[in-house]
C-alpha cells in the first residue's frame, strides 16, 4: 500500500510560497489518514460480528429445528441399549399374599365402525346382530347408514367374536387393541379388589382406571411404569379367602340371614388375611350402583368396612379391660346385676335374670349388660371415650380402601351417663366389623393397638399401648371362658382354643327405635386363646336359627357356629397345627397373681 | 518417494472406506434383529400375560373345589382339616418284614436299588 506523506513536498512550497501554514496541510492529512484507519477497523469489527452472529444463529437455529422435530415425530422404543431399568406400559397385577393373581391384563380388540367405509351398511348391521345377539340390527343399520362418520360397537369383545367379524369381511368394522382388566377368580374377594372400567379411549388404546377398592386407591401405583412390573402384593390369601366365603356363604343360607362379613386378621401385624362381605358381585362385570333404597342393600356395599352398626356385647370387654386395666376391679370382684337396673328414667334389662350379684368374669361369661353398666360406671364417661378412642372407635379405618372413610362410626355427640352406659354394653355407638377387628386385635396381642391393612407387611406393629400385658392375658382368659362355658359355647374347635364374645344387637329402624325381630349377630373370636395370631369376627345380618320351637335370634345361635366352621376349615389353611391347650389352671393362677 | 506415500494413503483410504461401509450395513442388519427379537419378545409377554390369566382362571378355587367334587370317585380329596396334622412320634418304625420300608443302612445300594425297581 502507497503511505501518502503527511508533508508533501510540492503542497508545502506551494503552500509556503501563498504565506500559508503548512502545518495545517500535515494536520489534514493526519486527519485523513486516521478516518481512513478508523474506517478499516470498524469494517473489520463489522464483519466479525457478522459471522459471530451467523454462528449464533446456526447454532440456535440446529437446537430449535432438533426441538421442533422431536416434539412433533412419534414416540419410538429405544432399539438399543438394554441396561435400563425395566419399564412396562401395562397396569400392574394384584396378587394375594403368596403371589397367586387377583386381577391382571388380557389382550383383547375393540369393535368400531367407519361408516363411509362400509360397503354394504345394511348386510354388515345384519351379520354383526347375528353375532351379538345384544346388538339391534335395525339401530346399527340407522346408526351405519346415517352421517355418523364413527362409531363404537363393542367395548371388549373375544378373539372368537374377532373372527367371525373378520368373516363379514367389511373394511368399514375396525379393530382396536385393548388392555383389559381380568379377575380369574370371579367374585373372589370382590369388595377388596373393587373394579375397574375404561378412561379415556382412543383407536389404538383405552386406559384402564380403578373405580373401587384398592384398584381405585393405589390406582396411580398401578399405572405408573417406574416399578417395572411388580405387582401389588395384598395380605390376602387366596385359598383362606375361598374358604372364608364358602363358609360364610353357607352360614348366611342356613341362618336365612340377608347379608353376612367376616374378617380374619392377623393380630400382631394387622393384615388383612380375609375380608369377605355377601351378598358380593363380580368385579369382571360390576353392577351399577342402586340408584333407590339404602345403598347397604347394593351387593356393592362393603359391610366389612361400610357398614357401621350397634355391635352389641362385643363390646362388654372393652368396658371390662379399662375397669381391669385401671385397677378398678379384678376377675373376681362381684359386682351388681339386679335386674332392671334404673338410671333416670331408662330401664336396663338383661336377656335373663342372673341373680342379685356376679364377679366380673361371669358378667363376661353370662353377657350382663347391667353388670358391664355397673362396672363402666366404677370408671366413669371421659376416661370411657379417652380409651374407645385410643382403640380407634372414633374414627374411620385406615385400611387402604377407598370406601374406608365413608365407614365412619356413628358416636353420640354428647356423651352424657346414660350414653355412657349403652355404649358400655354396646348400643349407642355405631362402628364397622373392620374397626371391631381392630380393636380385639388390640386387646388380646398383648395390649398394643393394630392398624388394619390389606397390604402384605410380614413385620409386627409397634403400635402404642393401650392395656397392659397383664391385662391383656386377663382379657384373653375371659373371653376363652365365654367359648368354654358361656354364651359361645358352641364355638369351641378341638385344638384350637378359641376365645370370643358374643353380640346380639337390636337393628335400629330407619324412622328410629329399634326392630324386635331384627337383629345383628356379631361373633368376635380369636385363636389360639394362649398366643393369639388371628381375630375373626363373623357377623350376620337379620339371622334366625329356627330349627328349635322358636326362632333364635342370639349370636350364639347363629354367627357363632358359623365361625366356628370357619375356624375349623380355615386354621389347618394357615398352618397351625391342632395343639392341647397348655394347662388351663395354670392360666388361671397367672390371671390371679 | 511422495508417489508412494500418495499411494499408500489411496489404499488406506480405500480400504478404510470398504471397513466402514461393511461396518454400517453390519450395524443396520443388528438393528434389524434387535427390532425383530424385541417384537417376538413382546409377543412372548402378552402370550406369558395370557397364560398367567389363564393359569390363574383354570386353578380358581370355585373350579378346582367342583372338579374335586365331581371326581371324588377317584381321587377322594376333602378339604384340610384338623385331624390330617400328624406327628413324627405317630409314624411306625420301619419294620423287618417289608423290605422296602427297612431301616437304610447303606445309602448307596438303597439308591441303586431303588433305581432298578420299574
Amino acid at each position: 500500500m502507497i503511505r501518502t506523506p503527511l508533508r508533501p513536498l510540492a503542497r508545502i512550497l506551494s503552500a509556503r510560497a501563498k504565506g500559508e501554514n503548512p502545518d495545517a496541510i500535515e494536520k489534514e492529512n493526519l486527519r485523513l489518514r486516521h478516518e481512513e484507519m478508523r474506517d478499516r477497523s470498524r469494517q473489520k469489527a463489522e464483519g466479525r460480528l457478522l459471522l459471530l452472529g451467523l454462528v449464533f444463529l446456526g447454532l440456535f437455529g440446529t437446537v430449535g429445528v432438533r426441538m421442533g422435530v422431536l416434539a412433533a415425530t412419534q414416540p419410538v422404543e429405544p432399539r438399543t441399549g438394554q441396561n435400563g431399568p425395566l419399564i412396562t406400559a401395562g397396569r400392574a397385577d394384584i396378587t394375594d399374599r403368596e403371589g397367586r393373581i387377583l386381577a391382571t391384563n388380557l389382550v383383547t380388540h375393540a369393535l368400531y365402525a367407519q361408516p363411509r367405509l362400509m360397503i354394504d351398511p345394511a348386510g354388515a348391521a345384519e351379520k354383526l346382530a347375528l353375532i351379538f345377539p345384544d346388538l339391534d340390527a335395525e339401530k346399527l343399520k340407522k346408526d351405519f347408514t346415517g352421517s355418523k362418520k364413527f362409531l363404537w360397537i363393542k367395548k371388549k369383545i373375544s378373539p372368537e367374536q374377532m373372527q367371525l367379524v373378520h368373516e363379514i369381511g367389511d373394511p368399514g368394522l375396525l379393530f382396536g387393541p385393548r388392555e383389559m382388566r381380568l379377575y380369574p377368580n370371579g367374585a373372589l374377594a370382590a369388595h377388596v379388589l373393587g373394579g375397574s372400567a375404561f378412561g379415556r379411549e382412543g383407536v389404538a388404546s383405552a386406559e384402564v382406571i380403578g373405580t373401587a377398592g384398592v384398584e381405585k386407591t393405589f390406582d396411580n401405583w398401578l399405572r405408573d411404569p417406574a416399578n417395572g412390573g411388580a405387582p401389588l402384593q395384598l395380605s390376602i390369601d387366596l385359598s383362606v379367602q375361598a374358604t372364608v366365603e364358602e363358609v360364610l356363604d353357607g352360614g348366611m343360607r342356613l341362618m336365612n340371614a340377608k347379608g353376612a362379613t367376616a374378617i380374619l386378621m392377623d393380630v400382631k401385624t394387622g393384615e388383612i388375611i380375609s375380608m369377605a362381605s355377601l351378598p358380593d358381585f363380580d368385579p369382571n362385570t360390576r353392577p351399577q350402583p342402586l340408584t333407590k333404597g339404602p345403598a347397604g342393600d347394593s351387593p356393592l356395599f362393603n359391610r366389612a368396612v361400610q357398614g357401621v352398626y350397634e355391635l352389641g356385647s362385643t363390646f362388654k370387654i372393652f368396658a371390662v379391660a379399662q375397669a381391669l386395666d385401671l385397677g378398678i376391679v379384678t376377675p373376681d370382684t362381684v359386682v351388681d346385676t339386679k335386674t332392671p337396673m334404673f338410671w333416670g328414667k331408662y330401664k336396663i334389662n338383661d336377656f335373663h335374670n342372673y341373680g342379685a350379684e356376679l364377679p366380673v368374669t361371669e358378667v363376661i361369661v353370662k353377657s350382663s349388660n347391667v353388670g358391664t353398666a355397673h362396672i363402666i360406671g366404677m370408671v366413669g364417661p371421659e376416661r370411657q371415650q379417652t380409651f374407645l378412642k385410643s382403640l380407634g372407635l372414633f374414627e374411620p379405618t385406615p385400611v387402604e380402601l377407598i370406601e374406608a372413610p365413608t365407614g365412619k362410626p356413628l358416636v353420640p355427640k354428647k356423651w352424657s351417663e346414660i350414653s355412657m352406659l349403652t355404649i358400655s354394653y354396646g348400643h349407642g355407638l355405631s362402628a364397622s366389623p373392620l374397626h371391631l377387628a381392630a380393636a380385639y386385635a388390640a386387646m388380646v396381642n398383648g395390649g398394643t393397638r393394630v392398624q388394619p391393612t390389606v397390604l402384605k407387611t410380614n413385620k409386627p406393629q409397634q403400635g402404642e399401648r393401650v392395656i397392659s400385658e397383664k391385662t391383656s392375658a386377663q382379657v384373653r382368659s375371659l373371653l376363652r371362658q365365654v367359648v368354654v362355658r358361656g354364651t359361645a359355647s358352641f364355638g369351641e374347635v378341638p385344638g384350637y382354643a378359641v376365645g370370643g364374645k358374643t353380640g346380639t344387637a337390636d337393628k335400629a329402624k330407619p324412622t328410629g327405635g329399634y326392630y324386635d325381630d331384627k337383629v345383628i349377630a356379631t361373633f368376635a373370636s380369636f385363636f389360639p386363646a394362649y398366643d393369639p395370631k388371628y381375630v375373626l369376627i363373623v357377623t350376620l345380618d337379620e339371622p334366625v336359627e329356627s330349627s328349635g320351637s322358636e326362632p333364635r335370634r342370639t349370636a350364639g345361635w347363629t354367627s357363632v357356629p358359623v365361625a366356628a366352621e370357619m375356624i375349623r376349615r380355615v386354621a389347618p389353611l394357615l398352618g397351625l397345627r391342632p395343639e392341647v391347650e397348655p394347662g388351663a389352671e395354670a392360666a388361671l393362677t397367672t390371671v390371679k397373681n | 518417494m511422495r508417489s508412494i506415500i500418495l499411494t499408500l494413503s489411496l489404499i488406506a483410504i480405500m480400504g478404510l472406506g470398504f471397513w466402514a461401509y461393511r461396518e454400517n450395513y453390519r450395524t443396520q442388519a443388528e438393528l434389524a434383529e434387535v427390532r425383530t427379537l424385541q417384537s417376538e419378545i413382546g409377543d412372548l409377554r402378552e402370550s406369558l400375560s395370557v397364560l398367567n390369566a389363564e393359569w390363574a382362571y383354570l386353578n380358581r378355587p370355585d373350579r378346582l373345589r367342583e372338579l374335586a367334587d365331581l371326581n371324588f370317585e377317584r381321587l377322594g380329596l376333602l378339604p384340610l382339616e384338623p385331624e390330617q396334622f400328624g406327628d413324627v412320634a405317630q409314624i411306625t418304625y420301619p419294620t423287618a418284614e417289608n423290605p422296602l420300608l427297612a431301616p437304610v443302612t447303606d445309602p448307596i445300594a438303597t439308591v441303586a436299588s431303588l433305581d432298578q425297581t420299574p
